[in-house]
């Protein structure tokens, strides 16, 4: 049963990063009609730079700060210089750009940073909280944290104006810009959004599936099968669907099938539950008008 | 008055490589509310979107004298003028009173946008009892009213609407216009209305575009058109 | 016959006859390349009818791919069937997968569908090695076929006789696909793929259509995949994973959607666009070897930015642009 308990609760600690990572792909898809593939690079890439920073000499913390700071206008102006070109081309034309940022991204930190794989600090170390048996310190921290950066970009979004006019301009750009709205700039502040809580993602990661290039690739995978559970459209059921893919993650691997085939495991996961429920377990159901 | 506040001359609009609008030319005085009139497609909503930026334009475009022909949407959004336009364009999925802020996104007087809440619940009282309701579940003519309030709490000096009256139940058309001209002749916010229901608009309206075919046909003082009786029977059709 | 019909044939022609001609003219890795690109060129028009013309977004057509090559290399290996055998075999079984594949396909909206088969992408390599798997499949080392030489004793070598084999294949494919598609069936997946709603109530029955284009697409990546299994040799789990399926996706959208003249230019660019941007990171001296993956992502980025519609879109508008400028 303890052991049960324990693969729930690490399980708990990844779902956090996938839940974050749902929620990034949900914020972009919501305000473009696009799944940013290139996500889980992003937030490599990033991680990789917070890893320099501590590598020469910052403290942890600042270093976080730095590279969610960084990564913010990073993603701005990524949305504003690649993506935003091919906002009146063909859907596909801008999928082939992601992939593009894909290979640019892990290419980039390959050769910039090599190939062998690193350790990452995490802020979290020592012992386990509260004496517990089922989570490492790392472990509860990075839950923790996941749901902070829920609850602050949930306020983000509810509470504030800018919030209210992204959450506008995603929804209806025409009646936003009659209000003033500058929806080119709300886009690329949501690409910014993204990218940071994605940066975040990746170093809360980076202590559990260590540092290398290709380290988000299945984290990736994950975060979509969260959203795609969660429903793409509703950033709280994606993540949901992130804390609920990464317990289910663990679970499987552990009692039926073993790491080989997880990743199969999130195959089926998605194709189940769109057969089931098309928009997933909360999106909306869309009705399409003749 | 003094002079006009939004002046008009030889606008020409493009869908793609379509060309809807052929030279149109009118204007609105300011304080005073212009009608434009004419058949379905003749190109009414055009030049609302046209003026509004949403739609390629060419022309000469002048908001109290200045040239806005070529500016985006939204700078010309902040310049003050309020396009309510066909469909209401409010935000189905946010409440009653985030649409309500988004009307006054772009400005920061705290108690002056309080005032405008004040004052646009007082004309439709039938919107605060809905405040924290998603404006997708309003009826079409609470969404109407949510629209204009939402225009108004702009602080506009022109306020644009296209076909208020399109969709909705004769009294609440009624109480409609009866509010829109209180707020031209209480706040004095100029106004350019777009109608197929031509009685109505001639009522609120000092100045009448007829539009046909991208082209202004008639254009003059309200009075005129209304009296002309050739020119009813042939567009207006009583 | 219209004045571009007949200009098309004889582009086609030529291009044919040209492709005949090329293993007299080349040799050895230049004629496996060669191959290569024939093979690409199948994949690519069965992708084409799927996503171009129909409109379902596959990003996992590397799977059937798999399917196909296990499949040719299995019955070759393990069962002793001749390999021009095997091949119609493994892609009937493709069919029957895809076709399957379709139904749950039809419930997804575009975007879903898209998720779903990139993670389909992402799972067959992993699935491919299993374990439980290995009797069939040879787990992690994969499986060896011996490359049959020219039959009825022609007078051709081993790279020759391949690659006119699957010249063979890419002709008959290709003649296939368009008849296909200027055919009433073209029509019905055009009609599905822009306006689902009016073609049902049309008469179209979109299920059948769909599910059956999702098939037939599964066929052609079939047959590609048996040819490549004879073609190089050799099946192992790691050469069909994802950066497979997404460079078909490359290939139909670089060559331009629905357009089957466009996958010959759309298989040229991954099989050597790659290559060329090592070449090009070379230049970058030492470290250069994460470059190559940089440069390609570069170029592709540039390439859709000049060609949003492909090759063949831009050839369509600058040929519109001659047109009107210049036509009597």
């Amino acid at each position: 049963m303890s052991e049960f308990l324990h693969q729930l609760a690490s399980g708990l600690a990844l779902g956090g990063v996938y839940a974050i990572l749902a929620l990034a792909l949900v914020m972009i898809y919501q305000a473009t009609q696009l799944v940013n593939f290139a996500q889980g690079e992003m937030a490599m890439f990033s991680t990789y730079f917070a890893w320099k920073l501590m590598d020469s000499g910052w403290p942890y913390w600042r270093a976080f700060a730095a590279t969610v700071v960084v990564s913010f206008f990073g993603g701005l102006i990524i949305e504003r210089v690649v993506v935003r070109p091919f906002a009146k081309a063909p859907v596909l034309a801008s999928i082939i750009v992601f992939i593009g940022l894909v290979l640019i991204f892990n290419a980039l930190a390959g050769w910039l940073y090599g190939y062998s794989i690193q350790e990452f600090e995490s802020p979290f170390s020592g012992r386990p909280w509260f004496g517990n048996v089922y989570m490492s310190a790392h472990e509860s921290g990075a839950v923790v944290v996941s749901l902070c950066v829920l609850a602050l970009v949930y306020g983000f979004f509810r509470f504030t104006p800018l919030g209210l006019a992204m959450r506008a301009a995603a929804q209806n750009p025409t009646s936003s810009r009659l209000v003033g709205i500058r929806v080119g700039w709300m886009l690329a502040i949501g690409w910014g959004l993204a990218a940071a809580i994605g940066a975040v993602a990746g170093m809360m990661a980076a202590p559990i599936v260590y540092l290398d290039p290709n380290m988000m690739g299945g984290v990736l995978l994950y975060a979509f099968a969260g959203a795609v559970l969660g429903g793409i459209d509703n950033p709280f059921g994606a993540a949901f669907g992130g804390f609920a893919v990464g317990v289910l993650e663990n679970l499987v691997g552990a009692y039926v099938v073993g790491d080989e085939v997880k990743l199969s495991v999130a195959l089926a996961i998605i194709v189940g539950v769109l057969v089931w429920r098309p928009s997933g377990l909360f999106g909306r159901r869309l009705v399409a008008r003749v | 008055m003094s002079g006009p506040i939004l002046e008009v001359k030889n606008l020409a609009a493009f869908y793609g490589p379509i060309q809807a609008l052929f030279g149109l030319d009118f204007e609105v005085e300011d304080g005073g509310v212009t009608a434009l009139l004419g058949a379905n497609g003749a190109g009414k909503t055009t030049a609302l979107r046209a003026l509004s930026g949403l739609v390629r334009r060419e022309g000469e475009i002048r908001l109290r004298g200045m040239p806005i022909g070529a500016l985006s949407t939204e700078a010309i959004a902040r310049l003050g003028v309020a396009h309510v336009p066909d469909g209401r364009g409010t935000f189905t999925d946010l409440t009653v009173e985030e649409n309500l802020r988004l009307g006054a996104y772009v400005r920061s007087e705290r108690a002056e946008i309080r005032k405008d809440f004040d004052r646009v619940f007082s004309y439709f009282p039938r919107l605060a009892e809905r405040r924290r309701q998603q404006a997708g579940t309003l009826s079409g003519g609470e969404q109407q009213m949510l629209a204009i309030s939402r225009a108004l709490l702009m602080r506009p000096s022109l306020l644009m609407l296209d076909e208020p009256s399109f969709g909705l139940a004769p009294l609440v058309v009624e109480e409609i216009f009866r509010i829109l001209a209180a707020i031209n002749r209480d706040e004095g916010v100029s106004m350019l209305i777009v109608e197929q229901n031509a009685s109505l608009a001639l009522d609120l309206a000092d100045r009448a575009v007829l539009i046909e075919t991208g082209r202004a046909a008639i254009s003059g003082p309200s009075q005129a058109l209304r009296a002309d009786d050739a020119v009813r029977r042939a567009y207006l059709g009583y | 016959m219209t004045e571009r019909n007949a200009l098309g044939r004889v582009v086609t022609l030529a291009v044919f006859a040209g492709a005949l001609a090329f293993p007299f003219l080349a040799s050895g890795y230049r004629l496996y390349q060669g191959a290569q690109v024939l093979i690409d060129v199948i994949a690519l028009l069965g992708l084409n009818l799927l996503t171009g013309f129909n409109g379902q977004i596959s990003l996992g057509h590397g799977a059937f791919f798999a399917i196909g090559a296990y499949g040719a290399a299995i019955l070759v290996v393990k069962l002793g069937l001749p390999y021009w055998l095997a091949i119609p075999i493994a892609s009937a079984v493709c069919f029957g997968a895809g076709f399957l594949f379709g139904f749950p396909a039809l419930r997804f909206g575009g975007l879903y569908l898209a998720l779903a088969t990139f993670a389909l992408a992402v799972a067959t390599p992993q699935l491919l090695s299993y374990n439980g798997f290995n009797a069939f499949t040879g787990g992690s080392q994969g499986l060896t076929l011996t490359r049959p030489g020219a039959p009825f004793g022609l007078l051709l070598s081993g790279d020759q006789w391949l690659y006119l084999f699957c010249l063979l294949w890419t002709a008959a494919l290709y003649w296939a696909a368009t008849n296909l598609v200027r055919g009433r069936v073209g029509r019905a997946l055009i009609a599905i793929r822009d306006q689902p709603i009016a073609a049902e109530s049309m008469g179209v029955n979109a299920a059948l259509y769909k599910t059956t284009c999702f098939g037939v697409s599964a066929l052609y990546a079939g047959v590609a995949g048996g040819l490549s299994a004879i073609v190089v040799g050799f099946v192992s789990p790691e050469s069909f994973g994802l950066p497979l399926s997404l460079s078909f996706l490359v290939g139909i959208v670089v060559g331009g959607l629905a357009s089957l003249g466009g996958a010959l230019f759309g298989a040229l660019f991954i099989e050597f666009v790659p290559n060329l941007a090592a070449q090009l990171s070379v230049n970058f001296g030492e470290s250069a070897m994460a470059l190559p993956g940089a440069i390609y992502g570069v170029l592709l980025i540039l390439v859709m930015a000049v060609m949003p519609t492909g090759v063949a879109g831009a050839m369509r508008a600058a040929l519109g642009f001659v047109r009107r400028n210049f036509a009597a």
